[in-house]
């Protein structure tokens, strides 16, 4: 019996169909993707049943940390990285340097306007920190911003920011595990500041059947 | 001369196609994989949702007594340790701390042991109201427009006055999860009225005693 001869030849697939629909997905996804901003601490919000969408401007975002630390974030680009009309930032880190007696050049202003997320930086490191462009030597000055009665930059950044922007809602990003004390400092503080309204940033768990509870 | 040059194109396309091109894809479609891969992770599908939350304002004025409310209404939720609450109803003063109610202990959960089912039914009147008003409408007893019933049900639920009015306190070992957890709570039971207080040094003897928490020297008892 003569052996059947396989055919040496490579089999060739065709791969359109298959680079058609990554390209549709690709595609796709470059056009809708918002970017997740690098926040300073991983931050694991706590879930809730709310569906009320987080306003994309006017935001003062307080970060809480895990380890009780506080990061304070004012937008002033929106999510698609345009500027919503007036670049709050540097006004307010100038406000900022008025009640501390520092001046910040232009640069560092613009370097402040750049930064994407949170900021945890104690305002006489601020200068060094925006001077610096070596990522670890950044983080390192990431220590948080000081909230003790003695030394209360938080209510400073906290006035300063509604100065410049009297329009901004506060919004409170915490750690389902930050300890509640320092929520409760936290609170206290826009008390004092006269800020009563906040939003409370979480994720949704599922949805909830209100009408079948609410028997 | 125009025809001359077409009739050269012609004879270049046909060449062309003698032999059908195979370009090899594979680098392209690994190039395609990997950005797929990196817009995937980056990409942050689920927007962050928002809880809003009102907090009291501070009364700086010494002589502004602060608003009364019904005993009988009032419950409090008080967020303990390991994820408890201990709630208990009406009010304590400070000279009682000797003889302290006693507090129950509550979770999360939507079980018979959560505060769900505890505040569901004493929400129960008010949704008996707007399940009744609701029915008016529906059976035409009371006629009115559409974005009018709604309202009317808001003010239904502001008005009332025999749902519980829940005051929330937080022992120091709580978490910002308990926190949200509880004013999601709020929310799921459509309470109307709930707002967050200082926890007072009695109500934290309170939830040591029932957690069995070495008790905080409390300072200065007024």
């Amino acid at each position: 019996m003569p052996k059947i001869k396989l055919p040496t030849k490579s089999p060739h697939i065709d791969m359109t169909p298959m680079v058609d629909l990554f390209s549709v997905v690709l595609t796709f996804l470059m056009l809708t993707t918002t970017m997740r901003q690098p926040e300073p601490a991983p931050v694991d919000t706590p879930s809730s049943s709310s569906e009320k969408s987080t306003p994309e401007f006017n935001t003062m975002t307080l970060l809480l940390s895990k380890d009780n630390k506080v990061y304070l974030n004012f937008d002033n680009y929106n999510v698609l990285g345009q500027d919503t009309s007036v670049a709050f930032r540097p006004k307010i880190l100038v406000e900022m340097g008025k009640r501390y007696n520092i001046e910040f050049t232009a640069a560092e202003q613009a370097e402040f306007k750049k930064i994407p997320s949170a900021m945890g930086v104690p305002i006489l490191k601020m200068k060094e920190f925006l001077d610096t462009k070596d990522l670890k030597a950044r983080t390192a000055l990431q220590t948080g911003i000081p909230i003790d009665s003695t030394d209360n930059q938080l209510a400073d950044w906290i006035f300063c920011t509604r100065t410049v922007n009297p329009n901004v809602q506060a919004q409170i990003k915490g750690d389902a595990k930050t300890g509640f004390e320092v929520v409760k400092r936290v609170l206290d503080i826009m008390a004092d500041k006269n800020v009563f309204k906040f939003n409370l940033i979480t994720t949704l768990e599922g949805k909830v059947n209100l009408a079948e509870i609410q028997k | 001369m125009a025809e001359i040059i077409q009739e050269e194109k012609a004879g270049g396309k046909k060449k062309a196609k003698k032999h059908a091109p195979h370009i090899d894809m594979t680098p392209m479609v690994d190039l395609m994989c990997l950005l797929i891969t990196f817009f995937m992770l980056t990409t942050a599908f689920s927007k962050p949702k928002i809880m809003e939350i009102n907090l009291p304002e501070k009364i700086k004025d010494k002589n502004v007594e602060p608003p009364k409310i019904s005993a009988s209404r009032t419950h409090n939720l008080i967020l303990g340790p390991n994820n408890k609450i201990y709630w208990y109803t009406g009010t304590v003063k400070p000279e009682d701390y000797n003889n302290l109610p006693p507090v129950t202990e509550l979770d999360f959960s939507a079980g018979p042991n959560g505060v769900r089912q505890i505040m569901l039914d004493r929400n129960k009147a008010l949704f008996k109201k707007i399940a009744d008003f609701k029915n008016q409408v529906l059976t035409g007893k009371i006629v009115m427009p559409a974005d009018s019933v709604q309202k009317a049900i808001s003010r239904l639920k502001t008005d009332d006055d025999t749902g519980p009015i829940v005051l929330i306190k937080a022992y120091k070992k709580a978490t910002y999860g308990n926190f949200v957890d509880i004013l999601d709570e709020m929310s799921i039971c459509g309470i109307a009225r709930y707002t967050f207080v200082e926890i007072a040094w009695y109500e934290e003897k309170m939830v040591e005693t029932a957690a069995g928490i070495a008790p905080t020297p409390t300072p200065a008892r007024k």
